[in-house]
């Protein structure tokens, strides 16, 4: 099964080229690049000068049927969901598509500096977590694990960088990787 | 959590509850919903949900309404209100009333998640007599704690005797032996597991930054802090804070160390807030801290506040029977890690190994095999692929293969591990470019291994 990543308003092409290349390597699946004619002002919430990640993905639906696989959306916008402030990501539970947002794993926004590493760290794990969803698996409890819930900047950057034993088999196409 | 806790989710507004329902359902939970008053109470009385969320402002039954009716049938249900900012007042007179706490529209979800755990948690704790002391003989090891000398023998039985209390562990041993490994065996044998250790390596971080970083800051605490985050002591509420390289910290931090540690409460940099953290605390140094208070650089009440139960990892030199098992372990690793087909190391260079002094300790043989199956050519590490001389963070100049790709394929790889293998930046220091680069990759089957 492919996996394809679809920028939405996702500027920085260096990052965007090391992520496909990571996942290229973490995964025996095609990771392809491709372009989704979204047009994102129609999910703008004009009061929260935010962006509402379910009806982006909602609108995203309609442009995916000839891709067979995963969709992942990334972009830089603040995303959110009603009731809640923001979110780094969302995705269909056991289904095809996901969204990550890099707006808020920006370390700049936390200690005033700028840092690719982590920044790329952060997006490589919420971009497994979301796929993770895809795959049907929810939250584990095990901290080493990508699937740890990661309500806060602090999660992403406790949690692990990659599936554990028991949630690795669900990820159709993710190889082992080592710590 | 075996059978999963059931939510239910009252909102009039269909995104709300389409979109809490979603959350909770990715966080594990069983999740059901209503969309108003009425459909929630005919909801309750089939099943008894664990905990509601409930809109405070709802056509017809309003949350409050909802409320109490809920309260009426079992007292010990759990409700969360969820209100507009203006509805504030009205949230205050319910927690009178019986809901376990209220949230404002938008909520943080670091702030809905910790709320939710934490009521469940108490529910959990009320309903049942949780006795369930799991007599486990053995401890549970992470991965890499390896060894079965009468040394390591020793180890684990005070892990397993520490394990279990929330007594401050102090570990002692030379750089490389594996502090952090014991402490994450403590860790995860005890009642504290499902809450993370959090590590903080007090060597490695300013003054400054060690105390923003300890105990987190609020939004605009200074230039560039547009979001709020949580300290160590924060994040470890539950678990167990983790203190390497004790002994590095100033005379300053060591006071606000203490007083956290006793009191458990501390304010993030740039806040009023008084923020209430249950952690354990471990502790890590390599340096004898009775010099450190003797000489005036440790605090003495600090120094018996930690040394309360301590462990000594002996060097590996002084069990030496360890060598070959930890050896093996590592060539499993990196010749799977490295897709290679490397599978025994041979008799001298075995020996060799068992022989050396190893002043890097467990790490620095973990180098070193890694270096070997990097360079090995057979299916057998030899004694010419070992780094005698050569410490182990160098780049080996010397190396017997002196082919230009053998060492080119090498430098590639040391450049790529400095860069975390971020491609661009390596091809920036290689000076050349991405494409260039991904060939070589390919070519050397050039493998990300972490250390
Ligand atoms: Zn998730
Ligand atoms: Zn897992």
């Amino acid at each position: 099964m492919d996996i394809f990543v679809a920028p939405v308003k996702f500027s920085n092409a260096l990052m965007l080229g090391d992520l496909i290349a990571e996942l290229s390597r973490r995964f025996y699946s095609k990771i392809n690049l491709i372009e989704l004619p979204v047009n994102i002002e129609n999910h703008m919430s004009k009061e929260r000068k935010q962006y509402f990640s379910t009806s982006i993905i909602a609108e995203a639906i309609n442009f995916t049927s000839a891709y067979d696989g995963k969709v992942i959306l990334l972009t830089d916008l603040d995303i959110f969901v009603p009731v809640l402030t923001f979110i780094f990501g969302e995705a269909q539970l056991n289904g095809k598509h996901s969204i990550v947002s890099a707006c808020r794993l920006h370390e700049e926004f936390y200690s005033g500096k700028s840092d690719d590493k982590i920044l790329f760290e952060r997006l490589m794990k919420e971009i497994l977590h979301e796929l993770g969803h895809n795959f049907g698996l929810r939250h584990c409890l095990d901290w080493d694990c990508v699937m740890h819930s990661s309500p806060g900047i602090e999660e992403v950057d406790i949690k692990g960088n990659a599936y554990c034993n028991k949630c690795l088999p669900k990820v159709e196409g993710c190889k082992q990787y080592f710590h | 959590m075996n059978t999963r806790e059931k939510i239910l989710i009252v909102d009039d507004e269909k995104i709300v509850r389409e979109s809490l329902y979603h959350w909770f359902e990715e966080e594990g939970y069983e999740v059901d919903i209503a969309e108003d008053g009425e459909a929630a109470l005919k909801k309750y009385e089939k099943l008894k949900f664990d905990l509601l969320l409930v809109d405070m402002k709802m056509p017809g039954m309003s949350g409050l309404e909802l409320l109490s009716r809920i309260k009426a049938i079992d007292c010990e249900a759990i409700v969360i209100l969820i209100t507009a900012f203006a509805s504030v007042p009205t949230a205050i007179s319910a927690l009178k009333n019986g809901a376990f706490d209220y949230v404002t529209k938008p909520v943080d979800p670091d702030e809905l998640a910790h709320l939710v755990q934490k009521a469940l948690e108490q529910r959990a704790l009320r309903l049942e007599n949780k006795q369930l002391k799991e007599n486990i003989d053995e401890i549970i090891k992470p991965d890499n704690l390896i060894g079965e000398s009468y040394q390591m023998k020793k180890i684990y039985e005070l892990i397993h005797t520490v394990a279990t209390t929330d007594t401050t562990v102090m570990i002692r041993g030379e750089s490389g032996t594996g502090k952090e490994l014991v402490a994450k065996a403590i860790h995860i044998n005890s009642k504290r597991k499902y809450f993370p250790i959090i590590p903080v390596n007090c060597g490695a971080l300013a003054e400054t930054l060690l105390e923003s970083e300890l105990f987190g800051h609020e939004k605009g605490a200074f230039t560039g802090a547009q979001f709020k985050r949580k300290g160590k002591f924060e994040m470890a509420d539950g678990g167990t804070i983790f203190l390497d390289e004790i002994g590095s910290i100033s005379l300053k931090m060591q006071i606000e160390l203490l007083r956290v540690i006793e009191t458990k409460q501390f304010n993030r940099v740039g806040g009023n807030e008084l923020i209430k953290s249950d952690f354990r605390v471990i502790i890590a140094t390599n340096e004898p801290l009775e010099d450190l208070v003797k000489a005036g650089k440790f605090r003495e009440d600090l120094y018996y506040r930690l040394n309360v139960f301590s462990i000594i990892i002996p060097p590996l030199r002084e069990r030496r029977d360890d060598i070959q098992l930890l050896a093996n372990f590592f060539l499993n690793k990196f010749s799977t890690a490295m897709n290679k087909t490397l599978k025994k190391i041979s008799k001298e260079a075995m020996e060799f190994l068992i022989n050396y002094d190893w002043h890097g300790n467990v790490r620095e043989l973990e180098n070193a095999i890694e270096r070997a199956v990097v360079v090995g050519k057979s299916n057998e590490i030899i004694v010419d692929d070992l780094p005698f001389h050569v410490s182990s963070n160098n780049f080996p100049v010397d190396d017997k293969n002196k082919s230009l790709s053998a060492m080119e394929r090498k430098y590639i790889l040391k450049i790529l591990n400095e860069n975390n293998w971020n491609i661009s930046r390596s091809a920036q220091v290689l000076e050349i470019d991405r494409v260039t680069l991904y060939n070589k990759i390919n070519k050397y089957n050039l493998r990300k291994t972490a250390y």
